[in-house]
């Protein structure tokens, strides 16, 4: 049993490490900076933890500090279960107990006001966890881990429980916390105190719910006009979805391939681009708005800043979701149920409403509810084309950096926004439970499926055409844009826009990135490349948990990883600031809190095409690994990752990918030094740049249809070498992740 | 290869297993020589898999002991267990070659890759599949790829072997070919087996022992030839071999021996424990054969009738329900809805208690 031991010991010399030698709270300068071991160990703001007993006094750290050290009195203690009980409670009192201490002490003192009663007035508060800090939570949570594999849980298995225990911390830390420093925003006055009044005069604030509109006396409230967008715009994506996935699968329609292309269009295209397309072509100095003024003299005016042109924007951004959710419910219905009722004298417009749709019928609500919750949680376009009539998302954003600067404004919207999108995603989760009316069943099912009935033909035809020819234009203005001076007023062709945003020249100091993109451009590539690779692993470790281990809470874990699809990123950023701005963790402004975001925004894509992967593997091909002597953690990386390596790359090119092109959380965390590509982007557009945006929208699309190109290279090989068991469902998995999503 | 020189012993003591609400087996105890082949047997659904599982670590007992070779492992891992297991589906690593599949086990317990290969080579020529080395398992056929896992699980050299169910993915013909090679295997080797299946033919085949396992209980445990003479239920009669099972009289007989009363017929029985009263026939369906009506026969009238080449299958209602006979008497057959007597050949009825 020296194995035991040995890890025991690992966890053990960790926190040891972590106590006594590294520095405990975060340090102005950085760790790797160095300077700081110059004042190291004694002055407190360097000191490691146990130093911070005496020196602060610090005397809050004293109740980890006893956990370590029973943790160092059982390692001597012989093994067994016993043992195993009490390490488990060591370690998870010392988590406790560093949690507690973090959130009760503050920069000034005492947080809560009630433990100033009970202990008495701090002198000194302290700063925010470092390294030191981090590490002891680290070890105690593998501690409580190892405890518990040597009480025999999991049968034993240290590998699963450790990775159990940190995937729940980490979603614990990164995903409940925010969400709980939201809630606790929306208590708060501005100088930090509770405050339930402001709480319900925000929340019952007539701007949000007035229902003047309806009555005719002024304006409706901004949850009314979210709500009345996104029930527009999930309509208008579903019907529109619909008519193209029967066009693609029903018809002898010409251009079916280009019809699949669409679907990576919302994937590449940063959410904001669809606006400033539109206003290109309909704004007041826009293509059509000139022309028409020239040609009829009628003046567009400002018609498509506000809902109208909000509205079209998400349905040019979202009908390819839908598109996306319905082709997979029109292909799941079994060619032999049509068939069936053409046997029984029914012609095609009888079987298209008697037996196709009724079967679609699960499927049409869902892509109602997923349209939904992306139009709800769209921030590009609304910040883009709302002006001064923006929705939800938005106004978050205005409530936090605007003029207002009102956190508890902002947390209060955020929670009405996240109230409507829960509401949604429970409502999509009852009611696709068990009524999926998927009839493939798998190799039976012969026979091609009917085509469409002539009258649906034409209808389906009569919204996909002209969709597809408004969608090209779209796109065709972000190339034209970015190559004249100014789209309508001065139609000379320049490459001045790409030259101001990405010029380079040859100086005595080497190559000189003199282009105004380059800086946010670099932090981008940076920022995408460390999290991509992290939220690959991240997700599919969870995984990996989910799909192949049983244990208590599993279903808990899991809807907690689906929940944060229906979380919009306008949320999450501002949750992230309430949360991660004091101690004990403190990292706005710096990288490490775009990569996390990026992490744990990115992840349940991960965990989709994961699980959907790993279900297709056997789980006999895990157990005759163990059963041929090999342990958990060489199974996962000798067996399931070499299987998983179609759904590993696909996971690495998505969240690379989206990390490109989201903005609604990242704009709340960008600082001067750490600029991401979309909020420079959004600037230049808010400074009337026009043609610098787009310029810079169109590189960022063709980087990205760049990326994607190579990954489907790569993935394409390897389905023709793999068994098209293995390969087939992997390659799927971005597409049927987006199924789901929420855009950035 | 070496004969493995450790063929160990199984023992469960009072085992059960709960999956929530659900009781999958009740107070499981059981013993297996070394060096035998036990199989497993039971429709779906009874526990046998699970059985299995647990033993292999896969599955942990909710109550009782598992030893393995004498060693209480209950607590131990799959991992950690001295046993390997031939699944269902083969669980070949698809992405690994014939010979990385074989050596992965002997990698995992620490030995060098070249070490390791050699042996899976060994192994490899014990299923006669030398020189499949450098295949993927995609590149074999089913059968070859069964011997494979065979050879896997063999290297390692267990105390246990675990089979599940390792013929149903083959075919009929070649399912009896295999399971020939895998007895063969084992009596060669003297290996301990333990293999699940619910197929009664393959039981009856490879078997020293078996174990025919119901809704979560040992049913009845024996050789295949006590199963088959000496059912201890309806249930074992019918599932061991089929058979028509009737209630009768047991009765002494004016030469002062015991007889099975069935209507007007009195049938000789061999059974020692057997005592006077109500009782139950199982009769094999090759036990009976038609003729005319006559006393001594038993009065039927034919149901169906169904030429199948060797034999002709008929169901026959009679006083004692429908009975199911086969009779190998193909030159007439008994037109529909005709008077027939069934009579009863000595082989093939046997005596279950009430």
């Amino acid at each position: 049993m020296d194995r035991h031991v040995r890890r025991l010991d690992g966890a053990l010399l960790l926190g040891l490490a972590a106590f006594v030698i590294l520095p405990w709270y975060g340090l102005e300068s950085g760790i790797w900076n160095g300077s700081w071991f110059a004042s190291y160990p004694f002055d407190p703001s360097v000191a490691p933890g146990a130093a911070q007993l005496f020196l602060r006094p610090g005397f809050w750290l004293l109740p980890a500090a006893l956990a370590l050290l029973s943790v160092l009195v059982l390692r001597f203690t012989p093994s067994g279960e016993k043992r195993g009980t009490r390490l488990a409670f060591a370690g998870g009192f010392g988590i406790a107990a560093l949690v507690t201490e973090g959130l009760a002490v503050g920069y000034q003192g005492w947080n809560w006001s009630g433990w100033e009663r009970l202990f008495g007035a701090l002198g000194d508060g302290q700063p925010p966890f470092g390294l030191g800090a981090y590490t002891l939570a680290l070890a105690f949570l593998l501690t409580l881990a190892f405890g518990l594999a040597e009480k025999g849980r999991l049968r034993g298995d240290a590998f699963v429980l450790g990775a159990i225990t940190i995937v729940v911390a980490l979603v614990s830390a990164f995903v409940l916390y925010p969400l709980l420093s939201l809630f606790i925003g929306a208590f708060q006055a501005i100088d930090g105190t509770f405050d339930a009044s402001s709480f319900t005069a925000n929340l019952l604030d007539p701007s949000i719910w007035s229902l003047g509109c309806a009555t005719g006396s002024g304006a409706c409230g901004i949850a009314w006009r979210t709500v009345f967008l996104a029930l527009v715009t999930g309509l208008g994506t579903t019907v529109l979805g619909l008519s193209f996935a029967l066009v693609a699968t029903r018809t002898r329609f010409p251009f079916k391939r280009l019809l699949r292309l669409l679907t990576i269009l919302p994937i590449i295209t940063p959410p904001f681009v669809i606006g400033l397309a539109l206003i290109l072509l309909f704004g007041r100095s826009g293509v059509v708005t000139q022309w028409l003024a020239v040609v009829t003299g009628f003046d567009g005016g400002r018609w498509l800043y506000g809902l109208p042109g909000i509205w079209i924007a998400q349905m040019l951004s979202f009908t390819p979701i839908a598109f996306m959710v319905l082709i997979g419910v029109v292909e799941g219905i079994s060619p032999s149920m049509e068939e069936a009722a053409q046997t029984m004298r029914a012609n095609r417009w009888r079987t298209f409403w008697t037996v196709s749709f009724p079967l679609m019928r699960p499927g049409l609500a869902n892509a109602f509810l997923v349209g939904f919750i992306e139009s709800m949680a769209d921030f590009g376009n609304p910040l883009v084309l709302g002006g001064s009539h923006g929705v939800l998302s938005t106004e978050i954003f205005f409530a936090v950096v605007g003029a207002q600067n009102d956190p508890a404004r902002a947390a209060v919207l955020a929670l009405v926004l996240l109230a409507f999108t829960l509401s949604a995603f429970f409502a999509q989760r009852l009611w696709l439970k068990g009524k999926s009316y998927t009839t493939v069943t798998g190799k039976g099912d012969a026979g091609r499926p009917i085509d469409l009935d002539p009258k649906l033909r034409l209808a389906a035809y009569g919204m996909v055409v002209p969709w597809i020819v408004f969608t090209v234009t779209v796109y065709a203005m972000i190339l034209v844009g970015s190559v004249v001076r100014t789209l309508g007023l001065d139609n000379t062709l320049t490459l001045d826009h790409y030259a101001k945003a990405f010029s380079v020249s040859y100086g005595e100091n080497g190559i000189q990135w003199t282009g105004v993109a380059w800086n946010s451009f670099w932090t981008t590539m940076e920022i995408a490349l460390a999290s991509a690779p992290l939220t690959a692993a991240l997700g599919l470790l969870s995984a990996y948990l989910l799909v192949r281990q049983r244990f208590a809470g599993r279903e808990a874990l899991e809807f907690l990883l689906m929940l944060s699809f229906a979380i919009p990123g306008t949320v999450i950023g501002v949750s992230y600031v309430l949360a991660f701005n004091l101690p004990p963790v403190e990292m706005t402004g710096t990288a490490l809190i775009l990569v996390i975001c990026f992490v744990f925004r990115n992840m349940p894509v991960g965990v989709r095409g994961g699980i959907a992967a790993m279900s297709q593997l056997d789980k006999s091909l895990d157990e005759a690994s163990l059963t041929l002597g090999a342990n958990s953690f060489t199974t996962l990386r000798r067996v399931v990752l070499p299987l998983l390596k179609p759904a590993i790359t696909s996971a690495l090119v998505y969240s690379f990918v989206r990390s490109i092109t989201s903005i609604s959380a990242v704009i709340f965390l960008v600082s001067a030094e750490y600029n991401m590509a979309t909020s420079y982007i959004v600037g230049l557009t808010e400074n009337g740049e026009y043609g610098v945006a787009i310029a810079y929208s169109a590189t960022l699309i063709m980087v990205m249809v760049a990326v994607i190109a190579l990954f489907q290279l790569v993935v394409g090989k390897r389905t023709l070498r793999r068994e098209a068991q293995t390969a087939a469902p992997a390659t799927l998995a971005p597409a049927s992740a987006l199924a789901q999503e929420t855009p950035a | 290869m070496t004969v493995p020189l450790k063929p160990g012993s199984v023992r469960f003591e009072n085992v059960q297993k709960r999956f929530g609400a659900v009781t999958a087996i009740h107070d499981l105890s059981l013993e297996i020589e070394p060096g035998t082949l036990v199989t497993l047997l039971g429709p779906s659904g009874c526990g046998k898999t699970t059985t299995l599982r647990m033993l292999a670590g896969l599955e942990q007992p909710s109550a009782g002991r598992i030893l393995i070779g004498g060693r209480d492992v209950t607590a131990l891992p799959a991992n950690e267990r001295d046993v390997s297991m031939v699944f269902q589906s083969y669980a070949l690593f698809p992405h690994m070659s014939i010979a990385d599949n074989v050596a992965y086990g002997l990698r995992s317990g620490g030995l060098s890759r070249r070490a390791a290969h050699e042996r899976a080579e060994e192994g490899l020529a014990l299923v006669g599949l030398n020189g499949f080395g450098e295949r993927l398992p995609s590149e074999l056929s089913g059968g070859q790829q069964q011997r494979v896992a065979v050879a896997r699980a063999l290297v390692l050299e267990p105390q246990v072997l675990l089979l599940d169910e390792p013929l149903s993915n083959l075919d009929t013909r070649l399912r009896r070919h295999v399971r020939t090679e895998i007895r063969e295997l084992q009596q060669r080797l003297g290996f301990t087996a333990v293999y699940v299946t619910h197929d009664q033919d393959e039981a009856l085949a490879v078997s020293d022992r078996i174990v025919v396992m119901k809704d979560g209980i040992m049913a009845q445990a024996g050789s295949p030839r006590e199963l088959y003479e000496q059912p201890a239920s309806a249930f074992i009669a019918d599932f061991i071999g089929e058979a028509n099972v009737v209630p009768c009289d047991v009765v002494r007989t004016s030469d002062g021996r015991l007889g099975a009363r069935l209507g007007g017929m009195v049938h000789a029985i061999r059974a020692d424990s057997a005592r006077e009263g109500a009782a139950k026939l199982a009769i094999r369906p090759n036990a009976m054969f038609l003729g005319d009506r006559r006393p001594g026969f038993l009065d039927g009238r034919v149901l169906s009738a169904a030429y199948l080449g060797d034999h002709i299958e008929y169901e026959v209602e009679t006083a004692f329900g429908r009975l199911f006979i086969t009779d190998p008497a193909v030159e007439t057959v008994r037109p529909i809805a005709s008077e027939v007597g069934v009579g009863l050949h000595d082989r093939g009825v046997a005596l279950i208690p009430a």
